[in-house]
């Protein structure tokens, strides 16, 4: 184990898999000389050279395109987006093209691509630049979606997203690049795809929550134990796969969930998962399930402002009492 | 310069093309089509001439109108028809329809209906190919219309920055549905002015000739496979029916239609090659014939494939690793 930042067990995963398969290249805005402007791919300029460790142009749609033509003729690209928000003007090229080559095309091609980036709140930038927008890519099939909530989780779960002969959209959080953590010094560790993680068992109520939620689940918890209280915290680690089978037992055992992001509540990963946990746990379920995420504005750039629109860990406690009839 | 066979090689797909396109037209109004099928009849010699000079291992993305630069890259015409069909012995099981055959075995790397939805992705085939060290070029098949959309900017800008072996071919038959491309277009010559601005060579030619296609399509291949970057072929054609088959065409005359019917590019090269002493004309109408034979065995081919089996709709939305 090694103590390693989330932007350090990113950078060095990404080293790691370039130094064993010369298919794997990355190509981004800044990302070279650079270093990317939050520093996952500094070093690896000097260590693998301009061809494999390339700038781009500010061209989403044309470099994540390319990586898919890429992908198709045989290469493992990473491409990374300096903030996921600007999916949205390659939109077209992911969820058009990268998403539907292999089904439209009769299963025979693959684009084993990996499109990351951060996303979020917490550095003050603005409506355009501090979006959750993983919900879009878990509605259109094609697709696989991660999301990392810990140092150890992005190094395991990127290992398999670049190993992985499908379109990874790999969504990582501003907020959490400086978090330390342990990870592990095996080259091989990875953390399979569509397996949840339960981080903290408890019998009285199941809190899912994503990125930064899945620590401030684990706070909530804390604090209410104090309280009597006891919580399950599941961190679903992919939204797709999802590993919906973890997260029903959970509440067929407490019976009460509340699922909790910082993604848009209408329409959300919450949206998707209460519903799963509906269907799957009805009989179960004591209480109706509740979601928590950033309410239906656009993020505002002031930090009072910022943190009036997600939730926050009283809103978490709130809502745990809430299905607990407290 | 076009040796001798590769004259013939072009002439037999651009008769396959035509006969094929003929049929599908057929089938549609016969009500054994369905969705929109969009015929290149009168654009046969850009995909019979850019691809005569590709190899299987080199890459083309298509368009909605794709059929021509499928079978020219290599495409059996009875997986094809049945494709069109929706059939499950199709090039894509059925799942693609007329706007997105594709078939990775001979370059294809798929038709497209986004309209420029396919520029990027050639751009990638062709950086995999420089990332790799190969001789490998991309052609990027596209209209005018894509010429206006944000794609062909970041795809000519970022195929010069990085010098790939990219050939951007724009098929400017006019019209986009309806838009002529002087409500739509801010240049006359797509090719030549356009390029200009992607430090480029840009060429516009007449793309019903098939001399002038090879030999410009010859200096820009040279070009890619020497390190030394892209190129845009504009090749001025026209589209003899309407946008897709259903098509009203309120939008022009039918005095323009016949006089572009004049410059067929199949009549026009069929009389190269007796003027050249290459075919004769008896030789000439055997392999119309043949084409036409060839499409009639694909037809039934395809008529006679199954249904895709519905028990198995949700396959193939990610693959196993």
């Amino acid at each position: 184990m090694s103590i390693k930042t989330y932007a350090q067990a990113i950078r060095d995963v990404i080293a790691e898999e370039m130094r064993k398969n010369d298919k794997v290249f990355i190509m981004g805005e800044d990302i070279a000389k650079q270093g990317g402007i939050f520093g996952c791919t500094r070093g690896l300029l000097d260590e693998f050279g301009s061809e494999r460790v390339r700038n781009t142009p500010i061209s989403e749609a044309g470099f994540v395109g390319a990586g898919i033509g890429a992908a198709c003729a045989g290469m493992r690209p990473i491409v990374e987006l300096m903030y996921m928000d600007f999916t949205y003007v390659s939109m077209d090229q992911l969820l058009n093209q990268a998403a539907k080559i292999r089904y439209m095309f009769g299963g025979k091609a693959t684009v084993p691509m990996v499109i990351r980036g951060q996303q979020g709140i917490g550095r003050g930038n603005g409506g355009q630049h501090s979006q959750c927008v993983e919900q879009f890519f878990m509605h259109i099939p094609g697709m696989k979606v991660a999301m990392p909530s810990s140092p150890s989780d992005a190094a395991g779960l990127l290992r398999t997203a670049i190993r992985d002969n499908n379109p990874v959209m790999f969504f990582e959080h501003k907020a959490l690049y400086a978090t330390k953590g342990e990870v592990p010094d095996d080259p091989e560790f990875a953390i399979p795809f569509g397996k949840a993680n339960v981080l903290k068992e408890g019998k009285d109520v199941t809190i899912i929550g994503t990125h930064l939620y899945a620590s401030k689940a684990m706070n909530v918890a804390k604090t209410l134990e104090a309280e009597g209280i006891d919580v399950e915290v599941i961190d679903p680690r992919t939204l797709v796969p999802m590993d919906t089978e973890t997260m029903i037992n959970s509440v067929k055992k407490t019976g009460r969930a509340v699922v909790v992001h910082e993604a848009h509540r209408t329409g959300g990963p919450g949206a998707e998962i209460a519903s799963i946990i509906t269907e799957g746990a009805f009989k179960y379920l004591d209480a109706p399930v509740i979601r928590l995420g950033a309410k239906q504005c656009t993020l505002p750039f002031n930090l009072g402002l910022e943190n009036a629109v997600v939730p926050q860990e009283d809103d978490i406690i709130r809502a745990v009492k809430a299905v607990l009839y407290q | 310069m076009i040796e001798k066979e590769r004259m013939i090689h072009i002439f037999k797909t651009m008769n396959k093309i035509r006969k094929f396109e003929e049929k599908a037209l057929q089938l549609f109004e016969q009500n054994k089509l369905r969705g929109s099928v969009h015929l290149c009849i009168g654009q046969e010699a850009i995909p019979a001439t850019v691809c005569s000079l590709l190899r299987d291992v080199d890459y083309i993305t298509s368009t909605h109108r794709g059929h021509g630069d499928c079978i020219a890259k290599g495409a059996e015409l009875g997986r094809a028809m049945a494709e069109l069909m929706g059939k499950a012995t199709g090039y894509c099981k059925g799942r693609g329809g007329s706007m997105h055959i594709a078939d990775f075995t001979k370059g294809n790397l798929g038709a497209n209906a986004i309209v420029g939805g396919g520029l990027p992705i050639a751009v990638g085939g062709a950086l995999a190919a420089k990332l790799k060290g190969t001789d490998q070029v991309a052609v990027a098949f596209f209209g005018d219309g894509a010429s206006n959309i944000g794609t062909f900017h970041e795809s000519l800008n970022l195929a010069s920055v990085w010098k790939l072996p990219v050939i951007f071919v724009c098929v400017n038959n006019l019209y986009g549905i309806s838009c002529h491309v002087s409500e739509s277009t801010s240049v006359v010559d797509i090719g030549t002015s356009r390029a200009q601005g992607y430090n480029m060579p840009g060429y516009s030619i007449d793309g019903n000739d098939v001399i002038t296609i090879n030999d410009v399509m010859e200096k820009a291949i040279a070009r890619a496979k020497a390190g030394e970057g892209p190129s845009l072929v504009e090749c001025k054609t026209y589209r003899w029916f309407g946008h897709w088959t259903g098509d009203p065409q309120v939008y022009r005359t039918r005095q323009e239609v016949e006089d572009w019917k004049q410059k067929c590019p199949i009549k026009r090269f069929k009389e190269y090659l007796i003027t050249n002493n290459i075919l004769t004309n008896a030789e000439c109408v055997e392999i119309e014939e043949d084409a036409f034979n060839q499409v009639e065995a694909a037809t039934k081919f395809a008529l006679e494939s199954p249904e895709p089996d519905t028990s198995k709709v949700m396959e193939d939305v990610f693959c196993e690793n």
